[in-house]
């Protein structure tokens, strides 16, 4: 079985390019370009030299031996916190900018939920010096405040997206609307492993960095490049896609994507898209969401804004239906106690996104020995705020 | 001969006009759709909302979310539709995105729309190569054309299988641009017009997204069979006085 996406698109019965004719000269250019472009040498030189000296990969395996010890297990932290940035969007951003250079793009447009995204864009849009030009639902916008300040001051435009709930599944819808409104010049640089083909693998592909790195770092820490388990964090994927990538076809290393339950799966508050989802269409492509019997789509709710998706990438969907990886789901609660207890024991403040798969750590029962690698997928910073209000600190 | 067909054999200038189900009031569909008829319309188009409509500017999100709380869902429709050919006889197509219909059933949508007596479907996010595959013969079997939108940018080569897949119309789009702007007429705008003209297609064509007006509905007349107006006519319907407002509207366009 394949876990890729086929020449149609699709992994499985999920993917495809569900978009507006107004769309489709855009989706098609790139559909045929990316391949050819990522494939040439000069565009892979450039890719590699920007993540190594601007970004500053490799980003570091790191054995947390405090938490091993707490676990009986070898916890490997692959450091996306390290990125400039603060968090493994980059990656993708930096691949996507340099192939909308290449198809003479001279203006940029992205959705943003937290601000991440939005910042990593604006920030290889002034390095450039590209137009940008930022989607963030105004509910975000208010609570992101020191992130939409980034991107201005990096030169982007922030536009509020007013439309339905004011959140990340509006931010996009805007974008959407942006490109249509714009078929020509503009290069639509999409956050996650979701979107029509061939968004959700070209960005798995710039994300994929993050596994070919961790499988060699692995292999020379221990002498094994298999783990037994790989850990990330789920929203619309992209860690999890990078984190999981290069382990897909070693069956024997087991793939865990943990989802944000909110306030719990059955609360009315959560975002676990595989329990609470069902096959529909969103965002241009078949996969598992979040919606109404009749189609209409739910707002999702998690302390973290980056898993605050009603939607997984197509990839994701596949795998969870195959049963390749086993789609879990922590609370708001246990993931914030994780945060603490990274910080506490290892002394690295997580993003409460990334602070949902290190919670898996707690429900896992391991033997003792087995190696375990997680996504730590980006830094505290940004959520100060959250962890402030909720420690009291 | 069907509806669609008879209408373009015996019609021109032809005036669709676009509504959302649902909007103002639940129950407003039929009442909107009889007095559009009597009013002069030619061809209506009924929405049916979706949370997220992509290609539609703010009008059309406006009413698709207040039919969403008004409780419109596609049972609800195909309910008031039961009724659709006892008070309406000029064609209907039911307008909307592609997850409300896969929720429904591609199957029993189209059983629901044959019942009720629709004569086809315009979904902008269905893809055409999934059309083909899995959706044309359903689609067939029930008596319904799909209409596919054309934008300046779709090539000549793809214009031609749209012409080829549909037994309606072929939908040209003003521009590339999300539903309820101004069209603007320019030389390039002109020159694709014409060229769609040139290729003598099989299926007529009509013109929508920005028409708006009297002036515009002629010239976007000069170049198709007719044109459609969506926005415009939504933004102007008053909740307390349905068919004051339509007529309103419609005066633009039609003696009456």
């Amino acid at each position: 079985m394949s876990y890729f996406v086929n020449e149609k698109g699709y992994y499985g019965d999920f993917g495809g390019a569900y978009i507006p004719e107004m769309l489709y000269p855009n989706v098609e250019e790139l559909r045929q370009n990316y391949l050819k472009i990522i494939a040439d040498e000069n565009f892979q030189e450039e890719f590699h030299h920007l993540l190594k000296d601007y970004v500053g990969r490799p980003s570091p395996l790191y054995l947390a031996g405090r938490l091993s010890d707490r676990y009986k297990a070898n916890i490997f932290l692959k450091r996306e916190d390290l990125n400039h940035t603060g968090a493994h969007k980059v990656n993708n951003t930096i691949g996507q900018i340099l192939l909308a250079e290449r198809l003479g793009k001279k203006r940029i447009i992205a959705e943003t939920g937290a601000g991440q995204h939005g910042v990593a864009t604006a920030t290889v849009c002034a390095l450039r010096g590209l137009e940008c030009v930022v989607y963030m639902g105004e509910v975000d916008i208010k609570r992101q405040a020191p992130n939409v300040a980034r991107m201005k001051m990096l030169g982007a435009k922030v536009v509020a997206a007013t439309s339905g709930s004011k959140t990340l599944k509006d931010a996009t819808n805007e974008a959407m609307r942006d490109w249509i409104n714009n078929p020509v010049d503009t290069h639509y640089i999409i956050g996650s492993v979701v979107g029509p083909h061939p968004y959700p693998d070209m960005v798995a592909r710039f994300q994929s960095v993050i596994s070919e790195e961790a499988k060699k770092q692995l292999a020379e820490q221990t002498g094994n490049g298999s783990p037994d388990y790989v850990l990330a964090c789920v929203g619309g994927g992209s860690n999890a896609m990078g984190m999981f990538y290069h382990f897909i076809d070693d069956e024997q290393v087991k793939l865990i994507a943990v989802e944000a339950a909110g306030k719990g799966v059955d609360s009315g508050f959560s975002a676990a898209t595989t329990y609470l989802g069902k096959e529909g269409v969103l965002h241009g492509s078949r996969s598992i969401l979040m919606q109404t019997h009749d189609g209409q789509v739910v707002e999702p709710h998690s302390v973290s804004a980056g898993l605050d998706y009603p939607g997984i990438g197509p990839q994701h969907a596949h795998l969870f239906k195959t049963g390749r990886g086993r789609y879990v789901s922590v609370t708001d609660d246990e993931a914030l106690q994780a945060g603490l207890l990274l910080t506490q024991m290892e002394g690295i403040i997580p993003a409460i996104e990334s602070a949902h798969a290190l919670a898996y750590l707690e429900k896992m029962n391991f033997t003792g020995g087995e190696n375990v690698v997680v996504c730590l997928s980006g830094r505290g910073d940004k959520d100060m705020d959250t962890y402030m209000k909720y420690f009291g600190l | 001969m069907n509806r669609i067909k008879k209408l373009f054999a015996e019609k021109k200038d032809i005036l669709s006009i676009y509504y959302t189900a649902g909007f103002p009031s639940l129950d407003d569909t039929l009442t909107i759709a009889e007095e559009l008829e009597r009013c002069g319309a030619d061809l209506l188009e009924i929405g049916f909302p979706y949370s997220d409509p992509v290609a539609d500017g703010p009008v059309i999100q406006e009413s698709s979310k207040r039919a969403l709380d008004n409780g419109m869902d596609l049972k609800t429709l195909f309910t008031q539709l039961k009724e659709l050919r006892n008070r309406v006889n000029i064609p209907v197509l039911l307008m909307g995105y592609v997850n409300p219909v896969l929720q429904f059933g591609v199957e029993n949508f189209c059983r629901a729309c044959a019942e009720a007596g629709v004569d086809g479907c315009i979904v902008p996010d269905l893809p055409m190569v999934e059309y083909e595959t899995l959706y044309q013969p359903v689609f067939e079997q029930n008596g319904l054309t799909n209409i596919f939108l054309v934008t300046p940018q779709t090539s000549e080569e793809r214009i031609r299988k749209i012409d080829g897949l549909t037994s309606g119309f072929v939908y040209l789009l003003s521009s590339s641009a999300t539903t309820g702007k101004n069209l603007q007429v320019s030389e390039s705008t002109e020159a694709y017009f014409s060229r769609i003209a040139d290729m003598k297609l099989d299926n007529p064509t009509m013109i929508g997204f920005g028409i708006n007006s009297k002036e515009t509905f002629e010239k976007a007349c000069a170049y198709a069979n007719g044109a459609i107006i969506g926005s415009a006519f939504v933004k102007s319907l008053d909740a307390a006085d349905i068919k004051g407002s339509v007529q309103r509207f419609m005066r633009q366009f039609r003696e009456l």
